[in-house]
């Protein structure tokens, strides 16, 4: 149950899709929002460190995420070929986006060398700083990287309803609900 | 890490000689980064050079009614010098002038406040820098306090003084006797804690 099957999703890996789904619209939404929030705003200071920890937070899981996803068995893939090879091409799409927004983010607020708090529980060291203008160009990739995600996760989203209502596939129950064979 | 226990031995510290005043305890907010420490040296009397020390923390204590009780603690991380040069960076850092691999931390302890008037005063203290402590003092000045947007109580200072190299091991024969003191300003603003 915990596991994944040839005939379905473990608990595991549903558990880490849709903590991941929640938390990741959550931060764009949070992004959005504490961009444009005023000086005098007493959210200014109190988003972006809630931004910042929780997106360490979602990068670590996504690590996490993909060692199991590679570790594990993947269900079978419902359609035709050139669908099966457009639903593939489409989850490592997510995959990198997912990884370029967080990754880039990181990057901004180290650009300085500074760590990043993670809700003052500990500090993930600045790795990479110093380059030229490396908050800059970090957070444009994170804006256009987070819109591309965003993009492609509606069209996930509308791939999975497509293939629940008119295909009768079970793709959308199997990931909602863990298979034991 | 080192953050950690340096407020927690901070504010232990605070805690022991102040704790029949009233007084508030701040910590400079290097978080928020409203704090610099820099100085001004001349360059062979033609120009200045300035440069900053971007890493450090500290914290005050601080109460309007006694300011008498008034005590700081700093300490800074002397290879964060930053003077829009690399290489010259790397040469104060090396033996020649600070020595930042035998002495990588600067400190001062503050050990007494005689206010001058309304908001200012000399603040009197200990200075370590190059392994080599020497009594010194500085004027400062009350910027502004109150409350901010983010809900928090914050006090700003800002004050300087002028160091002699000499007495902290650092050789300047070499130089110009311009050269030979820089003037150090700091400033800050608190976060009441």
């Amino acid at each position: 149950m915990w596991r994944n099957h040839r005939s379905g999703w473990g608990w595991i890996t549903i558990a880490l899709h849709w903590i991941s789904a929640v938390a990741i619209i959550g931060l764009f939404v949070l992004g959005w929002w504490m961009v444009d929030l005023g000086y005098y705003d007493a959210w200014y200071n109190l988003a972006p460190w809630w931004h910042r920890s929780l997106g360490m937070l979602v990068l670590g899981l996504t690590l996490a995420r993909l060692v199991w996803r590679l570790v594990q068995p993947a269900p079978r893939v419902p359609g035709k070929r050139l669908e099966r090879l457009g639903a593939h091409l489409g989850h490592i799409g997510l995959y990198g986006l997912m990884l370029a927004v967080m990754v880039s983010g990181y990057l901004i607020s180290t650009a300085k060398g500074r760590g990043i708090d993670v809700f003052g529980w500990f500090e993930v060291p600045a790795l990479i700083s110093g380059l030229p203008d490396q908050a800059s160009i970090a957070g444009s990739v994170h804006w256009y990287s987070a819109v591309a995600l965003m993009s492609l996760a509606g069209l996930h989203a509308l791939a999975a309803l497509k293939h629940h209502y008119l295909d009768r596939h079970d793709v959308l129950r199997r990931m909602l609900v863990a298979r034991s064979h | 890490m080192l953050k950690k226990t340096a407020l927690a031995t901070l504010a232990a510290a605070a805690l022991v000689p102040l704790s029949q005043a009233q007084a508030a305890d701040y910590v400079i907010d290097t978080e928020g980064q409203h704090a610099f420490v820099q100085f001004k040296i001349s360059h062979l009397g033609f120009s200045y050079i300035l440069g900053s020390f971007e890493t450090f923390e500290g914290g005050f204590s601080y109460d309007p009614e006694n300011p008498e009780a008034s005590s700081v603690e700093m300490e800074v991380q002397v290879d964060s010098l930053n003077t829009n040069h690399a290489e010259r960076d790397r040469h104060i850092l090396s033996d020649d002038f600070l020595g930042a691999d035998g002495f990588p931390t600067a400190t001062f302890v503050s050990t007494g406040f005689e206010p001058s008037g309304e908001g200012e005063g000399v603040l009197s203290g200990e200075l370590t820098l190059k392994g080599e402590t020497q009594a010194i003092e500085m004027p400062v000045t009350l910027l502004g306090e109150g409350d901010d947007p983010w809900g928090n109580y914050r006090a700003g200072f800002e004050g300087s003084t002028t160091l002699t190299l000499g007495d902290y091991g650092i050789d300047m024969s070499a130089f110009p006797e311009a050269m030979h003191e820089l003037e150090l300003y700091v400033t800050f603003e608190g976060i009441r804690q």
